[in-house]
């Protein structure tokens, strides 16, 4: 009886303890400083965030004296917040083609912007300084408002910090690196619904150990030709830009990585 | 039983770093064209000499017409053959992709050639340079006097493999080509490949032609001509040189054009002083009129599904493209910017229309979608028209003119063409002066 009790008790404190420790928000790690910038990334830095990028770094320095709290209420006003809901909707014209984009992608959060908003305040405490950069740099990004392309890459960045562990400066560079290497096929329609996702597995140096297209079967599809051409030169963009430019500590947070390319904005011109 | 816990234990410990995955969208890409190495083919050592064709230099000359193919579209571009490190025969039968991915080339084109107890074999092979695999082969015979077709219908296939979309370097343009001072012009209808080579003329030059246009499912062309001084619509068939009148139209006839099955054509001619649109079975010779308004209807243009006519009219006070059903029900005016708007031309991929604008005295060629929204316009100068499609509906080719002097001097007219985004703006080479170029449908379907 009391064996079994003992067990019952090391086996449910050794639970407890795991729930606890697996939790994303205890995990306190060490605050990665991101990776030196690279030139692409000043280049591409006009659409995207980067501009403000070197003014979060300067806070998140700054944060780890002071408290994360006092920060997060400083940093992210509320005014901000009100903000940035235009953009977040589609214009009336473009809707119909968002709401296509969006249905393929895996991530349903992307269509509700104000209830995943809401959350993100909420957990206001236990937010962590690259967050917080994050936060920053997305109250800057309201300014360009009207760059329906830039704010459908910021939006994506942001759903990404939040979700994983890259920062966005991270992902830039390497959103960067991509967007150099990739030939896009210029001959393809526009006003067809093109979407290719790859799914990769990484190295620790940044090279790729596999690479697969997530609907390989609609290459072969009779009438699918545009698709095959697009997925083959997002496999070449991919293979071309090896390494990719990684950051040098989480390899389990990218080991693996999913690529979704779009050319319709490109394309639409 | 302890060792399952510990496994547990260990499993559960392991199992306890997991990560969402990350995705990163990529929307944008950048717009160089793509790096190609196009190897010269190798001439098999057998081949053996065949009339006048030099068969030693075919794989050279063949490699450079579907160079210069590539480079026109301003999609893809050819690296300079100095830099190539393998030789034509091993290149053929398995690159070294390391070698190629060294000089930047991203797709590799090889080829073996033989000719044959007179037939010349062509073969090529289209490489993925990153992927290092093969993307597409292919094999052709033919007369040895066709290597020229050979090489464009290589390049269709290259271009259809990269890209998606048919080719159109095995097409001729034809068009009406000018000499003489400019109050004196001779016009002839002239016939080129679509690169320029191989121009041939198919009237004399004794009257006036205007205005031929390729039937888009065969080789046959309809242009006017003025057989004393009364226009007449004829019908040419290139393959055989064979003419046949159409018909005489009264008045001012405009612009006759085939439906999109080549069993009519639509045109513009005046009854009574009021010109309006008619098509004309080319079977039956039964006119039908489509249109009837007291304003100028003009310059009627199919749509590829043969529902459709896009023209000109002038019934709200300037002239505006309008489109209506093809038994001309539901006419709809479809441009409302500043200016006039003329030629309308229906894009065989059916979701563009493209046009020419007068504004302030300038000449533009743009293209719009088919209800008038998202007009672009692509060029801009001082005298431009007559715009006609690629049969992929990619590129436009059309006519300028330069201003003359007082006494006709400095006057030229010479086609161009540019790629629909508006990039690759380029002059066609010809012999003469040229104006009213039409794009023929491919000729090996």
């Amino acid at each position: 009886m009391i064996k079994s009790l003992a067990y019952s008790i090391t086996f449910h404190s050794i639970m407890i303890l795991l729930t606890v420790l697996s939790l994303p928000f205890m995990l306190r790690e060490p605050i990665e400083l991101p990776p030196i910038v690279s030139v692409e990334l000043i280049q591409i830095s006009d659409k995207t965030n980067i501009p403000y990028a070197p003014k979060a770094r300067k806070i998140i320095k700054e944060n780890k004296k002071k408290e994360e709290e006092r920060v997060v209420s400083e940093q992210a006003p509320p005014a901000a917040k009100a903000k940035e809901k235009p953009d977040r909707i589609p214009l009336p014209n473009e809707k119909k083609e968002e709401k296509k984009i969006v249905k393929k992608k895996q991530n349903p959060e992307e269509i509700k912007p104000e209830i995943r908003q809401s959350s993100e305040f909420e957990k206001k405490e236990i937010i962590d300084t690259n967050q917080i950069a994050a936060l920053i740099d997305k109250a800057k990004e309201v300014e360009a408002v009207q760059e329906k392309e830039s704010n459908k890459i910021t939006q994506s960045s942001k759903k990404n910090s939040f979700a994983t562990g890259l920062t966005l400066s991270e992902e830039d560079a390497l959103r960067a690196q991509i967007f150099g290497c990739w030939s896009v096929p210029l001959g393809l329609p526009y006003d067809q619904n093109l979407l290719v996702r790859i799914k990769l597995q990484l190295k620790k140096d940044g090279t790729i150990m596999k690479s697969e297209i997530l609907d390989h079967e609609r290459m072969n599809r009779p009438g699918q030709k545009f698709y095959k051409v697009l997925a083959e030169s997002a496999l070449r963009a991919v293979r071309l830009c090896q390494p990719l430019k990684v950051p040098p500590t989480g390899y389990d947070k990218w080991k693996d990585l999913q690529l979704n390319f779009n050319p319709t904005e490109m394309l639409k011109g | 039983m302890k060792k399952i816990l510990y496994i547990f234990i260990i499993n559960t410990l392991l199992s306890v770093k997991s990560y969402a995955l990350i995705e990163i969208d990529i929307t944008r890409g950048n717009l160089d064209p793509l790096p190609i190495a196009v190897s010269p083919l190798h001439v098999d050592i057998k081949s053996e000499e065949f009339e006048n064709i030099k068969v030693r230099e075919l794989g050279n000359k063949i490699s450079q017409i579907i160079e210069n193919n590539f480079k026109n579209t301003g999609l893809f571009n050819p690296l300079k053959k100095e830099a190539f490190v393998q030789k034509p025969d091993i290149a053929h039968l398995k690159p070294r992709f390391e070698d190629w991915r060294l000089i930047k080339a991203q797709a590799l084109v090889t080829g073996k050639i033989l000719v044959k107890n007179e037939k010349l074999k062509v073969e090529f092979r289209l490489w993925d340079l990153t992927a290092a695999q093969e993307m597409t082969a292919l094999a052709f015979t033919t007369t040895p006097s066709n290597w020229r077709r050979v090489a464009h219908i290589i390049s269709d296939k290259i271009y259809e493999r990269l890209t998606g979309e048919n080719g159109y370097f095995d097409t001729r343009i034809i068009y009406v080509a000018e000499s003489g001072p400019k109050n004196q012009r001779v016009k002839k209808l002239a016939i080129m490949d679509q690169d320029g080579s191989n121009t041939k003329y198919l009237t004399l030059g004794n009257e006036l032609v205007l205005t031929p246009r390729f039937n888009p499912t065969n080789q046959m062309v309809t242009y006017m001509s003025y057989f004393r001084n009364m226009p007449r619509v004829y019908l040419l068939d290139i393959e055989t040189g064979t003419q046949e009148v159409v018909g005489n139209f009264p008045g001012m006839t405009f612009a006759p054009r085939f439906s999109p099955d080549g069993k009519k054509i639509i045109m513009s001619f005046a009854k009574e002083g009021n010109s309006d649109i008619y098509t004309m079975d080319l079977e039956s010779r039964i006119v039908e009129r489509i249109t009837e308004h007291s304003s100028i209807d003009t310059s009627p243009s199919f749509s590829p599904d043969g529902k459709f006519i896009a023209f000109n009219s002038d019934r709200s006070g300037l002239q505006q493209i309008y489109v209506m059903r093809s038994d001309g029900t539901n006419v709809k005016r479809i441009t409302f910017g500043k200016g006039i708007y003329g030629t309308p031309v229906w894009s065989p991929r059916g979701d563009l229309i493209a046009f020419t604008k007068m504004h302030k005295g300038r000449f533009f060629i743009g293209v719009m979608r088919t209800d008038g929204t998202g007009e672009r316009l692509l060029t801009e100068n001082y005298y431009q028209e007559a715009p006609s499609w690629s049969p992929n509906g990619r590129v436009l080719v059309f006519y300028r003119e330069t201003k003359a002097g007082t006494k006709g001097e400095g006057f030229s007219a010479k086609l161009w063409s540019i790629d629909i985004t508006g990039y690759n703006e380029r002059r066609l080479s010809t012999k003469t002066d040229a104006s009213d170029p039409s794009w023929s449908s491919l000729l090996s379907k």
